[in-house]
């Protein structure tokens, strides 16, 4: 009878139709097509595309550029929020120095992200555009696009647009007859978080195991075959051509006063919205905003709490909302704002069951390489589980605790354990009597019984 | 004196009933070229074992570390790090669904448990018909649309139990 069923096909779309988005307010959606077709070579270059480049490139002045990124004050869009510009200016440059890498970031693999794939989707030539930029900043010789395995159809329009672009002389030898030689390819992975951790992503590039290593050195010093590497995320790129063009005075303007970060962030809301979805929105928008733009609660549900950047960012409450999400105001809160893409939950889901499900999901993903990770993380699980069946014994919430003070910030090599424990951490300080409605009748077991 | 040879030129590993397709080899040879050392493409090889026999069988590993030049032991450790390479026989087609957190909050164990009742099978395994191998994946950056799969290439979300028959009976 249901033949006329629809086949539930995803396509990645932005909310916003283009009336809505212009190159004055919109730098990162302002080209995208309603329809949700690529943006071709063609149709980007009647939009400016390749404009700074070519600007740039003939200026022969990278530490000009690196100097606009600075004072734009763009931070690192894959949810650290560390200066772009900033990162430029520590790369290892000069005479006695090889050219390196530039990376792009295009793991996305955060619980409840959603963004860099709409961007390689429908406009894979504004994030090419970027990193060439990035590779003249840094003086880079060659890039990669490191894409998560599962993200095909961005693999597919990354691969035509990078023969598009080598076609067009936009990559390769002397670009837009500057000089500047630079090419790139694509690097597609094959599963595993922890490849988003840039020294891991690193290993898991140059053909070995995704564990995180050491730092210092930083990438910028010795990272790619031991070359100065400049890692940097997908959403974070593509803000590099528009501050080119606009300069930084315009780009910090973007968010309105309303923060002392500049531009927009592609900000996003899933779970039981009504309207789940992804916006371009001056940074320092607030929770409430988003969640307007998401049409509310599915069914009349009532807020418990939310994380405002992916799993690995601590949980916000109602009281939150009004908060604008940029990176030191929601760090001030005990969060991260991440990926600022809001993960919500409603009254009626259980914290208990929420913190079994992320910690099964640190613990997988776990590369194994520290101890407090992963030996801790399956703990936790453990824990959470018996907590969750109304199985907990008295001690257990404690040992959460301090399960979650071990994996900390400067006990393992890599941010993978800290993120795992900030969710953890927020839900038993907000929600602890959940935690404790879980602990069973049943008396914990003692060796001397009698 | 080691009894043994050491697995530097794959001569002690079994390699019976294995041969490198040419063209395969000559796709390795060429993913190498894009890096400073061959190693980097040790990933991209074992993808273009496992395209043509749908896993990597152990066989494989000596096969590939010849041609990218470095020993079997780190083939290995990559063959056997990441998720998406697999170690055995494998269905024809490959379900990833989504566990993570806003799937989660949107009804994936609704959606796994239909799709373990029509399948037959839990995850981590695969139907009798070696049809459907059912697996759980990492956030599949698809949360507007939980809960999230895939099957093959292609992702679909927001999947309803009602949507499974006709969708699955479209992979043969």
């Amino acid at each position: 009878m249901n033949s006329q069923r629809q086949s539930p096909v995803y396509r990645s779309r932005l909310l916003q139709s283009a009336s809505e988005r212009t190159p004055e307010t919109h730098p990162l959606t302002w080209r995208l097509r309603d329809d949700g077709q690529v943006v071709d070579l063609k149709e980007y270059e009647a939009k400016d595309g390749y404009l700074a480049v070519r600007q740039a490139l003939n200026a022969h002045d990278p530490q000009a550029v690196i100097a606009t990124m600075k004072e734009a004050n763009i931070r690192g869009r894959g949810g650290a929020g560390f200066s772009a510009g900033l990162k430029w200016s520590l790369t290892m440059q000069g005479d006695d120095m090889p050219r390196g890498y530039i990376v792009c970031n295009a793991d996305e693999m955060e619980p409840g992200t959603f963004k860099d794939r709409l961007l390689m989707e429908q406009q894979p030539h504004l994030l090419i555009e970027g990193m060439i930029l990035a590779a003249f900043a840094n003086n880079a010789r060659y890039g990669y696009i490191f894409l998560r395995g599962e993200y095909v159809e961005s693999a597919r329009v990354l691969a035509d647009a990078l023969a598009e672009a080598r076609d067009a002389g936009w990559l390769g030898a002397d670009i837009a007859g500057s000089g500047f030689d630079f090419d790139m390819a694509l690097h597609t992975g094959a599963g595993r978080y922890i490849c988003g951790e840039e020294t891991a992503l690193l290993n898991s590039l140059e053909g070995g195991r995704a564990n995180p290593r050491a730092k210092p050195p930083f990438p910028g010093q010795s990272g790619a075959w031991g070359k100065p590497t400049v890692v940097n995320n997908v959403e974070t790129l593509c803000n590099v051509p528009a501050v080119i063009l606009g300069g930084a005075e315009w780009y910090q303007g973007l968010s309105g006063g309303r923060t002392e970060d500049g531009g927009t962030k592609l900000y996003g809301a899933s779970g039981l919205v009504n309207r789940p979805g992804l916006w371009e929105l001056p940074i320092g928008t607030s929770g409430r905003e988003i969640l307007e733009l998401a049409s509310g609660l599915r069914d009349n549900r009532q807020l418990k709490a939310w994380l405002p950047g992916g799993a690995s960012t601590g949980f916000l409450l109602p009281e939150h909302l009004d908060l604008p999400l940029d990176f030191d105001t929601v760090g001030k809160e005990g969060s991260r704002l991440g990926t600022g893409l809001i993960t919500v939950v409603t009254e009626d889901q259980s914290m208990v069951a929420l913190m079994r499900n992320l910690e099964e999901f640190f613990a997988r993903e776990s590369c194994g390489w520290c101890t407090p990770c992963r030996d801790g993380l399956p703990w936790t699980v453990k824990l959470l589980s018996a907590l969750e069946h109304g199985e907990g014994e008295s001690g257990d919430i404690e040992l959460l605790d301090k399960l979650a003070a071990d994996c900390g910030p400067g006990l393992t090599f890599c941010a993978h354990a800290p993120g795992a424990a900030m969710p953890l951490e927020t839900a038993l300080k907000h929600f602890r009597h959940e935690f404790e409605q879980g602990i069973g009748v049943k008396q914990p077991m003692t060796i001397n019984e009698e | 004196m080691m009894t043994q040879a050491p697995m530097t030129n794959g001569q002690t590993l079994a390699t019976d009933g294995f041969r490198l397709d040419p063209e395969d080899e000559a796709a390795m040879r060429e993913e190498a070229g894009h890096y400073e050392q061959p190693q980097a493409a040790c990933i991209e090889a074992l993808k273009i074992v496992q395209r043509r026999h749908g896993w990597v069988p152990d066989a494989a590993i000596p096969a590939i570390a010849r041609v990218l030049g470095i020993g079997p032991g780190s083939v290995e450790g990559v063959a056997t790090f990441y998720s998406l390479i697999f170690r055995q026989p494998v269905g024809r087609h490959i379900i990833l669904v989504c566990d993570s957190s806003s799937c989660f909050l949107t009804g994936f164990d609704q959606l796994l448990q239909a799709l373990s009742e029509q399948l037959g099978i839990g995850l981590g395994e695969t139907t009798a018909d070696d049809r459907f191998t059912l697996l759980p994946v990492c956030c599949l950056g698809a949360c507007d649309g939980g809960p999230a799969m895939m099957i093959d290439d292609h992702v679909y979300g927001p999947v309803a139990a009602g949507d499974l028959p006709d969708l699955l009976e479209s992979y043969l």
